[in-house]
């Protein structure tokens, strides 16, 4: 118990290993903090579903040099974001933009929620009104009258007819 | 009555849709991992490259826009550079299209042998030794080719090695409709 304990626990206080190498790390801890916020939305497109930060591959140094090279230029953040996107496109961006293009991927789940509630809503009313019997009106309670007086006169002459 | 029936058909129709959507992804042609250029009808990004070999011409975007060039991103250590280079051998011997190699990532002497081994099909070779211009171009692996029109802008990227079948149905008509 105790050494799985002390597994959770080493596990949860060691940092996660980044890819960043000393060399390539600027000397202004603010800037070098802004460098690796900026490069975890930034994908590295050799290993796809990695971010530059995390990737070793030599396109990824490239890129983090290119992110820190630009932070000391003096852009803004977006400004890094949007030069590098302008290069290698939305593909790189690890958080979509908002745009024409990707709003069935920013809205399509939302929509397809709200279809769904619609649809459990109108069931849900459906069988509400279902539960509450409404009364029969006046022509339904006549031919319910006559049928079982059918009934009841053919159960009558069926009985008879046993009569010896 | 039609309208039951209607909805009766609704989960039909909707399996017909997902069935198109997967049947689509399927497409043998179809690469999810494939990285669309930023650049596609926008101006080459602007360089000034010097050539590999000292003393030969280097090669700047302000001579673009002369003709249709193909750029081509290669590198000695890259095994698809190897496979496609018989094509660009090629259409450099049919003097289709001038191309420009820039060398992505390599040593200059690992190069010049390359070509010493396999013979040369670009116009001119050019270093990048910061990646610099690779960057600004998008590139991100070798080899890539780059279609420039006439008015020097990007109108095609292709990453990967050429095959005989890209080449005949897809570069050199676009290269003859750039020329019209």
């Amino acid at each position: 118990m105790i050494r799985v304990l002390l597994v959770a626990i080493a596990l949860l206080a060691s940092a996660p290993a980044f890819a960043v190498e000393p060399d390539e790390m600027l000397a202004d801890p603010a800037l070098e903090a802004r460098a690796r916020e900026i490069s975890r939305d930034l994908r590295c497109l050799v290993c796809q579903n990695q971010s530059i930060n995390d990737s070793d591959a030599a396109l990824a140094r490239d890129l983090r040099l290119l992110v820190r090279e630009r932070l000391l230029a003096g852009d803004s953040d977006e400004q890094v974001i949007d030069y590098v996107s302008a290069r290698y496109g939305d593909f790189v961006l690890l958080d979509p933009p908002v745009k024409p293009k990707t709003w069935l991927l920013w809205f399509g789940p939302a929509l397809l929620l709200l279809i769904a509630s619609f649809g459990v809503l109108r069931y849900l009313r459906r069988r509400q009104n279902a539960g509450a019997p409404v009364p029969l009106d006046a022509t339904e309670r006549r031919r319910l009258d006559a049928l079982l007086r059918e009934v009841d006169d053919s159960t009558r002459s069926s009985d008879a007819g046993h009569t010896p | 009555m039609w309208r039951r029936r209607l909805l009766f058909m609704l989960p039909l129709a909707v399996f017909g849709l997902v069935a198109a959507w997967f049947v689509a992804g399927l497409d043998p042609d179809r690469n999810p991992a494939a990285v669309p250029s930023a650049l596609i009808d926008r101006p080459a990004p602007p360089f000034d490259l010097a050539a590999l070999v000292e003393g030969a011409p280097g090669f700047s975007s302000a001579e673009l826009g002369r003709d249709v060039v193909l750029i081509n991103f290669f590198a000695s250590w890259c095994v698809p550079c190897r496979i496609e280079h018989p094509l660009l051998i090629d259409l450099a011997r049919t003097r289709q299209v001038p191309i420009y190699g820039i060398v992505y990532k390599d040593q200059p002497d690992a190069i010049k042998r390359w070509l010493g081994e396999l013979g040369s099909p670009y116009a001119r070779v050019l270093v990048d030794p910061e990646s610099r211009t690779a960057l600004d171009f998008g590139v991100y692996g070798v080899p890539e080719t780059y279609v420039i029109d006439r008015e020097g802008r990007v109108r095609f990227r292709f990453a990967g090695p050429l095959d005989a079948e890209t080449v005949e149905l897809t570069l050199l008509p676009l290269i003859e409709s750039l020329r019209e």
